[in-house]
């Protein structure tokens, strides 16, 4: 007798991925439906993507969408959930989108405490323009616009967008993990599947930063990708929960 | 009633719900009647947001979800959401948009001024839209007009601009108010993000891929446009019936205009005032046949001559085209203007 014992998630469509092979993006966007089928909660939930690679998210999640400018996905989601607080809203963000141009969006979103679950993919480059240098890119990394390596006093240092967010008040529960081995996946579901608690729960908000691999851009095998995250990225970027007040604040 | 207070009572009274909004001169008064406003009412929201990027994002999302939305501000502020009235045009997205205006380029000052006609009337933003807009004189079509855009709005789902400058924001003028409109009652869209309930999940986005499908949104626009123009000029004329001279004013300088008006006329001049309400679409129309009848039109604007670009479109060689304008703030008494009439019917043998 034959058992089924792995299926595609109800929210998420039959479409083709048009993701890089070894990209996280398609295994992100399975453990988010995942949750939502998991929560029963597909026809009250609202997604915005960014710009980027995953701005055809909408493609393969299937929940009702709202796409936002690039940065302006929590601002956008904000407008959502304040007019109707009875949905479940989160937004998919890069690490160019979230913590370049859309910091200042993202740090005062989670500083009013807006009941928002923020998926934070980061892969340390802008991925979808070609491998630009990204706020989050590793010092010494070579990308197409630090063609010498990312030098600090001249192009910056990596930013830790998720220990700032801790830092707001409003901020309820911040962790990071990636999605390097099965191990770090279900982590990763764990996590995801609590933001979004925390937002059904009328916390305040809440966040999970991914540490994704970009093999395109990094020019590395899928393999040696992972590898890299596992013992470099995290170096700068340690897997953790950074912040978790739901004990305080609930 | 000041002319700020009135537009944030008369978008209540339309069933306006949802403010997001950042601070900035000379139109501070809006966000702060609004949010008392708003503290009254269980339905409604209102946002300080940290810029007005931000603000009008948070509009975007709250539109989407069929809220009657509106985001004030002023020039620089206008400019900064510039982003989301293009993304709300394409993703055609209802929402009331006020801009009280600055004069100058970058900040500018606070004085009352007609600098952004163009940026108003021409999309403002990137690819190629256009917003109604829509442009108040006085305190009473501050109530009509602020209320009207909320209909517009819904019925062609896009950015509605409503234009003034601190003289029409700080004016106090007694004004009736209309009964107020339940959001209850209003249409149900059916375009909008409400939780994929026994139907497909839906996606409102302005991102088209496929060439062949963003050339058949622009021209879904187009038409768009097009039954707008037809549909929704509005003008009001003053003592143009027998003229000889039509000033052609909008706004504050309409008001202006019509005092030079009636002072033209005591001195035996046939003067009258053709008053573009919607200045886009602007009234071609209407002021094309009005050339064909005076000889002589005056522009007349807070600003260096810019809606005079639409006026020697739509008149084209039907009369002469004369114009006046101050661009700083510096307001123009009526006599000003009726000085300039008085020259002009002088030099052309008007009567």
């Amino acid at each position: 007798m034959v058992k089924q014992v792995f299926k595609k998630p109800e929210s998420l469509k039959e479409n083709i991925y048009h993701y890089c092979p070894g990209c996280g993006h398609s295994i992100i966007h399975r453990l988010i439906a995942e949750v939502i089928d998991e929560f029963g909660i597909r026809e009250k939930t609202i997604g915005v993507p960014p710009a980027g690679c995953a701005v055809l998210a909408y493609n393969y999640l299937d929940v009702d969408m709202g796409e936002a400018p690039h940065g302006r996905a929590v601002a956008v989601a904000t407008g959502i959930k304040r007019a109707r607080p009875d949905f479940v809203v989160f937004t998919y963000q890069g690490d160019g989108d979230i913590a370049a141009i859309g910091t200042a969006e993202t740090i005062h979103a989670a500083n009013r405490g807006e009941r928002l679950t923020v998926i934070f993919v980061n892969n340390g480059v802008y991925g979808m323009t070609g491998g630009q240098m990204a706020p989050t890119t590793l010092l010494g990394q070579i990308t197409t616009t630090t063609p010498g390596g990312r030098v600090g006093l001249r192009d910056g240092y990596p930013l830790d967008l998720s220990q700032m967010l801790a830092v707001a008040a409003g901020s309820v529960y911040v962790e990071r993990t990636s999605v390097t081995s099965p191990k770090n996946v279900i982590k990763t579901k764990k996590a995801i599947k609590k933001a979004f608690q925390v937002q059904m729960d009328d916390l305040g908000f809440s966040l999970v930063e991914i540490l994704s691999p970009c093999p395109t851009n990094w020019k590395l095998s899928s393999v040696d990708s992972c590898k890299r995250i596992n013992e470099e990225v995290v170096k700068n970027y340690p897997l953790k929960v950074i912040k978790d007040t739901t004990q305080t604040n609930g | 009633m000041r002319g700020s207070h009135v537009i944030a009572e008369a978008a209540t009274l339309a069933g306006c719900r949802f403010y997001a909004g950042y601070p900035i001169t000379p139109q501070n008064e809006l966000p702060e009647y609004m949010s008392g406003r708003f503290a009254k009412l269980e339905d409604a929201t209102f946002i300080q947001a940290e810029s007005e990027l931000a603000a009008i994002n948070i509009l975007m999302g709250a539109s989407m979800t069929g809220a009657r939305v509106m985001t004030s501000s002023s020039s620089p502020g206008i400019s900064l959401k510039q982003e989301g009235i293009s993304y709300m045009a394409g993703m055609e997205l209802p929402a009331v948009i006020v801009n009280i205006m600055r004069g100058g380029p970058g900040l500018g000052n606070i004085a009352p001024s007609q600098q952004d006609y163009f940026q108003a009337t021409r999309g403002g933003g990137h690819g190629g839209y256009r917003t109604i807009v829509l442009a108040p004189y006085s305190g009473q079509e501050l109530v009509t007009l602020t209320m009207k855009a909320f209909d517009l709005a819904d019925t062609y789902r896009m950015p509605v601009v409503l234009l003034g400058d601190g003289l029409i924001g700080q004016m106090m003028e007694p004004v009736t108010f209309p009964e107020p409109v339940d959001p209850a009652t209003l249409p149900k869209k059916e375009w909008t993000l409400s939780g994929a309930k026994g139907r497909d999940s839906r996606l409102i986005a302005s991102l088209l891929l496929d060439p062949v499908k963003m050339e058949q949104h622009n021209w879904k626009l187009a038409r768009k446009y097009e039954t707008i123009s037809q549909r929704e000029t509005a003008y009001e004329p003053y003592l143009l019936d027998d003229a000889t001279l039509a000033v052609v004013a909008f706004g504050t300088a309409a008001r202006i205009a019509k005092g030079a008006v009636n002072r033209a006329r005591k001195e035996g001049i046939k003067a009258g005032l053709f008053r573009p309400i919607t200045l886009w679409p602007f009234p071609e129309t209407e002021l094309k046949t009005l050339a064909g009848k005076v000889k002589h039109i005056l522009v007349f604007e807070m600003n260096l001559g810019q809606m005079l670009e639409d006026v020697r479109l739509s008149v084209g060689t039907e009369a002469a085209i004369h114009f006046h304008g101050r661009p700083g703030g510096i307001i123009s008494t009526p006599q000003e203007i009726a000085d300039v009439i008085i020259k002009l019917a002088y030099r052309h043998e008007l009567d």
